[in-house]
């Protein structure tokens, strides 16, 4: 274990997800594929961390990007419920208002 | 020795439970996939010694992936366990663009020349890192705390069928047509 391998790791990781988040169609799936790049983020900043600067101050940085998964998730879900009561999918094709 | 073998094997885990969100044909699936690479990716935080943070992740997540699967019951209107489904668009375009940064991040991260190690970690983890909040870093728990709050706030407005700006629009000293009358007195 050192820091390549676990920021390689990580950067698998994100690659997945952003294959998910630009492919999905479901706003669900969307989201999915969004946390698994922010959990590479994790990965990411917990390996540079223990491998670089094991300060506290990483630590509170890993808190900062948990925080931010939290509200990408709760926001996701209050946007898939409205979505799918306005017009009754959940299917991000469906919600290009604002596309162009 | 062991914390290698341990690194490698939740890593492949982690990758290929990753991998498998977006290949398995029902939504069922992928979130316990999505759940297993998350808890993979927890313990390799562990094996790391910060605690803490890595049994938060373990359990946020979980917790998450729950509430994702009364989500799929709600909106996709089927058993999610047994309906396959493959919804995507543009696979070939996004199944490039991850490959190609995974080319470019892979070739960062093996070209650079990362600095050595600064320091070494407190010998309670997790006690500096509250010590650190209380101190010198509290005000990222100042700036955390109104996000959250706002975040809640919003998240209801957007998810409520029916709030308070629904019912009196923008003249607020009409009396809103509500079915029920409500309030004391009614």
């Amino acid at each position: 274990m050192t820091l390549q391998t676990v920021l390689l790791v990580a950067a698998a990781l994100f690659c997945v997800g952003l294959y998910g988040a630009v492919s999905q169609q479901v706003v669900v799936m969307v989201m999915m594929g969004l946390e698994l790049m922010i959990n590479a983020v994790i990965l990411a900043v917990a390996g540079f961390w223990w491998f670089v600067m094991p300060t506290p101050t990483g630590q509170v940085l890993l808190l900062v990007v948990i925080a931010a998964m939290t509200v990408e998730m709760a926001m996701g879900f209050a946007i898939a419920t409205l979505l799918h009561r306005d017009r009754g999918t959940d299917m991000t094709d469906m919600a290009t208002d604002l596309s162009g | 020795m062991i914390v290698h073998v341990v690194f490698w094997i939740v890593a492949v885990i982690a990758v290929l439970a990753g991998a498998a969100v977006f290949w398995v044909d029902s939504m069922a699936r992928a979130t316990y996939a999505l759940a297993v690479s998350f808890v993979a990716v927890g313990v390799a935080v562990l094996l790391m010694q910060q605690n803490y943070i890595g049994v938060v992740t373990i359990l946020m997540m979980v917790m998450e992936m729950a509430v994702m699967a009364v989500y799929m019951v709600m909106f996709m209107g089927m058993n999610p366990a047994l309906m396959p489904m493959s919804m995507v668009h543009d696979k070939r375009w996004a199944l490039a663009a991850a490959v190609g940064m995974f080319a470019v991040l892979a070739a960062g991260i093996l070209l650079i020349d990362w600095p050595a190690r600064h320091g070494k970690p407190a010998a309670d983890v997790t006690a500096a890192l509250g010590e650190a909040l209380m101190g010198p870093q509290m005000l990222v728990m100042v700036v955390v705390s109104p996000v959250m709050v706002s975040t809640i706030v919003s998240a209801i407005v957007l998810a409520a069928r029916r709030t308070r700006y629904d019912r009196f629009g923008d003249d607020l000293k009409h009396r809103p047509a509500d079915p029920q009358p409500g309030g004391v007195g009614r």
